[in-house]
C-alpha cells in the first residue's frame, strides 16, 4: 500500500481523486455504485445564490470522444442546498467540496459568507469560468482583472481553503493562474469545458438551445494535461488537474503533469464506479514503480 | 430502487424487419434479474461502437421472470443503434439498471385503458400491458405505424388484450394516425402513450378533447441517465426536471406542451 494522501491548503484528501462539479449531482446519484466514502473528496454542482432554471433543452449533444453540454448553472440555489441537501450528505466520511458561481463579485460573496460557517464544507471551488452564463461567469475567467477580483472577494468572504477553478478559454492560462495566486487562492483546478459548436446539418440548426457549449471527455484531455503543466510551473499553490479523465492511466498522466489531485467528470456517466477503479490503479502503479508516496510523482515531467 | 451496472449476455437477436431487433438478455453472472417496473428504461454501454461514446437509453420492453431474462426492443437510428442491433448471440453488454419511474396504476379495474405505441415506441407497451393483465385490468392497446411491416411483436399484445392498428398506408387496421383511429370516439377513462412527440402531443391533445387522462413516455437526449448532469431536462409546471429521474413518464398535465 502505498501513501495515496495529499494536501490541497489546509485540506487533506485521503487520496487524490475528486468528482467534477456537475457531473457528479451531490454525489448521493452514486451511492448505489461506489462507496463514498472512498472518495478523496467530490464537488457538488455550481452553486449560485438564487435558484437558476439553467438553459431550455436540448442541452446535450454527444461529441466525438466528448460531449457539448448547456447546462447553464441549473440548480435552486445555495439555501436551499444549505437546508436540504447539507443535513443529507455532511456525515459521508470524505471531504464535500461546494462549487460556487454567481454574475457579479457580490454574488459569489453572498455564497461564500453562507457557506462558511458549515463543519461539514471545509473548501469552495470557485467557478469563474463557465462559458454558459450570460454575463459573468465567462468574463470574470479571462482577463486577469476579473479573476482577480473575484479571487479577492472569496478569499476575504470564505476563510477556509479556496480553490479558483481556471478557463481554458484563454489565451495564456498562466497569467489568469498567476493573478489568482496573488490574491491569496489556496488551490487552482483546470481545466472547466472548453468552448465549442455543433450543427445539425439535415435541420440547419445548432444541435444546443444556446448555440455554443462546453466540450468535455476525452477529446479535451491532451489541452488539460498542456495546461496543468504549463500552469503547475506557473504558480507555486497545488494545481488539480481534470479534463477527460476516463481511467486511471489518465490520472497518472495528469499527477505527472503537475496535478497533486485529480477530479473525474464525464467519465462518471460512462462508468460511474469509475471513481473507485482510478484509486485501485494508482495504488497498483505505485506499487509496480516502488512508489512509496504518490506526491514523489507529482510533476515529475 | 437501488440501480446496478451488471453485464447481460445476448440470448437471442431477432432482426424483426431491417430496422428493429428484438434482444433478449440474460445477466452474464447468473444473477436474477433485479426488481424493474413497467415504463423504466436502462442505460446501454455500446463499446464496439468506436463513435459512440455516452451511453444509450433503451426502454425495458418486457421482463421474463420465468427465464430471468429482458427484453429490448431497438430501432436503427444512428451509429450505436445499428451496432446494438447487429449484436451476435453470445455477446456481452454491460447495462445500468432499472432507470426511471413507471407508469401509474389506473383507478378501477374496470376502467377502459388504452395503451398506444408509436413505432418503436411500443416498447414499453408490452411489460405494462402484461402487468396490467396480471392485476386484473383489460388493458387494450393501439398501435401505430407506417406500414404493416412496422407494428412489432403484435401476437404479443394479442395475448393480452384487444389490439387496434392504425397504418398510414392502410396496409393493416386503420388507415391514417393513431390519433384519427376509431377506437379514440369510445369512452376511454386512461391512456398511456410513448411514440415520437409529435405523435404524443397529438395524443396528448386527444386526451384532452375526449376528457380521458394521459401519461406519456419522453425520449429526451439523456448523458447519465442518474440524475447527475442535468441534461435531459423537460419544462413542466414544475419548471425543468430531469426525464432520466424524474419521467420518462409524465402525466401530461405536468408539462408545459401547447396542446
Ligand atoms: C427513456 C428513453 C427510452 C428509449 N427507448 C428506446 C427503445 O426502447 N428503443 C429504441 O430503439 N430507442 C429508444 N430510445 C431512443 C434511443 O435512445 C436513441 O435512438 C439512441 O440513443 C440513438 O443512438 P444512436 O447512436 O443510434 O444514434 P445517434 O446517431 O447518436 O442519434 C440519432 C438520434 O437519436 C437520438 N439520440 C441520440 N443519442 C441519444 C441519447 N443519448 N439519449 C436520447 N436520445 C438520443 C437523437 O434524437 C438523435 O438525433 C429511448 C430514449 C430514451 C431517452
Ligand atoms: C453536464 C456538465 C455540467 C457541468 N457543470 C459544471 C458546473 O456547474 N460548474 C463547474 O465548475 N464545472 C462544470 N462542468 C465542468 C466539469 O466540472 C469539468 O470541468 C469538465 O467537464 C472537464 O472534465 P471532464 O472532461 O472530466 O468532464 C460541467 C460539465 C458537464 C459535462
Ligand atoms: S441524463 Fe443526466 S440528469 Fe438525466
Amino acid at each position: 500500500m502505498a501513501n495515496l494522501a495529499v494536501n490541497i491548503g489546509n485540506l487533506s484528501l485521503k487520496n487524490p481523486v475528486l468528482t467534477a462539479s456537475g457531473t457528479f449531482g451531490y454525489g448521493e446519484e452514486f451511492s448505489d455504485f461506489i462507496d463514498l466514502n472512498r472518495l478523496g473528496g467530490f464537488i457538488i454542482k455550481g452553486t449560485t445564490i438564487n435558484h437558476r432554471e439553467g438553459n431550455p433543452y436540448p442541452r446535450m449533444i454527444e461529441t466525438p470522444s466528448g460531449m457539448l453540454n448547456a447546462v447553464g448553472l441549473q440548480n435552486k440555489g445555495v439555501d436551499y442546498f444549505i437546508n436540504n441537501i447539507y443535513p443529507r450528505i455532511k456525515d459521508v466520511d470524505s471531504n464535500v467540496i461546494v462549487n460556487v458561481s454567481g454574475a457579479t463579485v457580490d454574488d459569489y460573496i453572498a455564497v461564500c459568507e453562507k457557506l462558511a460557517p458549515l463543519d461539514k464544507i471545509n473548501a469552495i471551488e470557485v467557478n469563474i469560468s463557465c462559458p454558459n452564463v450570460k454575463q459573468g461567469g465567462m468574463a470574470f475567467g479571462t482577463t486577469c482583472d476579473g479573476a482577480a477580483q473575484v479571487a479577492k472577494a472569496v478569499r476575504q468572504a470564505f476563510p477556509k481553503t479556496v480553490i479558483i477553478k481556471l478557463s481554458p478559454n484563454v489565451t495564456d492560462i498562466t497569467e489568469i493562474a498567476r493573478a489568482v495566486e496573488a490574491e491569496g487562492a489556496d488551490a487552482v483546478s483546470l481545466i472547466n469545458t472548453l468552448l465549442g459548436m455543433s450543427i445539425d446539418i439535415e435541420r440547419q440548426r445548432p444541435h444546443l438551445s444556446t448555440i455554443t457549449g462546453g466540450l468535455s471527455g476525452p477529446a479535451v484531455r491532451p489541452v488539460a494535461v498542456r495546461m496543468v503543466w504549463q500552469v503547475s510551473h506557473a504558480v507555486k499553490i497545488p494545481v488539480i488537474g481534470l479534463g477527460g479523465i476516463m481511467n486511471g492511466l489518465d490520472a497518472i498522466e495528469f499527477i505527472l503533469a503537475g496535478a497533486c489531485a485529480i477530479q473525474v467528470g464525464t467519465a462518471n456517466f460512462i462508468d460511474p464506479s469509475v471513481t473507485m477503479k482510478i484509486i485501485d490503479y494508482m495504488d497498483d502503479y505505485c506499487n509496480r514503480h516502488g512508489i512509496n508516496d504518490i506526491n514523489e510523482i507529482v510533476g515529475l515531467i | 430502487m437501488k440501480k446496478y451496472i451488471l453485464d447481460f449476455i445476448i440470448e437471442d437477436n431477432q432482426h424483426l424487419s431491417d430496422i428493429y431487433s428484438l434482444l433478449i438478455l440474460k445477466p452474464a453472472t447468473g444473477d436474477t434479474l433485479p426488481e424493474i417496473h413497467p415504463g423504466q428504461f436502462v442505460q446501454i454501454s455500446i463499446d464496439d461502437s468506436k463513435t459512440t461514446f455516452l451511453r444509450r437509453p433503451i426502454s425495458i420492453n418486457y421482463v421474463d421472470r420465468n427465464n430471468n431474462s429482458m427484453w429490448l426492443l431497438v430501432r436503427k437510428a444512428g451509429e450505436g443503434t445499428s451496432h446494438l442491433t447487429a449484436m451476435p448471440i453470445g455477446s456481452v453488454i454491460n447495462i445500468i439498471l432499472p432507470l426511471g419511474n413507471s407508469f401509474s396504476i389506473p383507478e378501477n379495474q374496470s376502467d377502459r385503458i388504452l395503451l398506444i405505441g408509436g413505432g418503436v415506441g411500443v416498447a414499453p407497451m408490452l411489460y405494462w400491458g402484461s402487468y396490467l393483465k396480471e392485476h386484473g385490468y383489460n388493458p387494450e392497446f393501439l398501435l401505430g405505424a407506417r406500414s404493416a411491416k412496422d407494428i412489432l411483436e403484435l401476437e404479443y399484445f394479442q395475448n393480452i388484450g384487444t389490439v387496434h392498428i392504425s397504418t398510414e398506408d392502410g396496409s393493416l387496421g386503420e388507415k391514417g394516425l393513431v390519433t384519427s383511429h376509431s377506437i379514440l370516439k369510445d369512452r376511454i377513462s386512461m391512456i398511456y402513450c410513448c411514440g415520437p412527440a409529435p405523435m404524443m402531443k397529438a395524443v396528448a391533445k386527444v386526451a384532452n378533447t375526449i376528457g380521458a387522462g394521459c401519461e406519456v413516455s419522453l425520449e429526451n437526449m439523456m448523458a447519465c441517465g442518474l440524475g447527475a448532469c442535468l441534461c435531459c431536462v423537460e419544462n413542466t409546471v414544475k419548471g425543468n426536471v430531469c426525464v432520466c429521474t424524474e419521467g420518462p413518464v409524465f402525466n401530461i398535465n405536468q408539462l408545459t406542451w401547447q396542446i
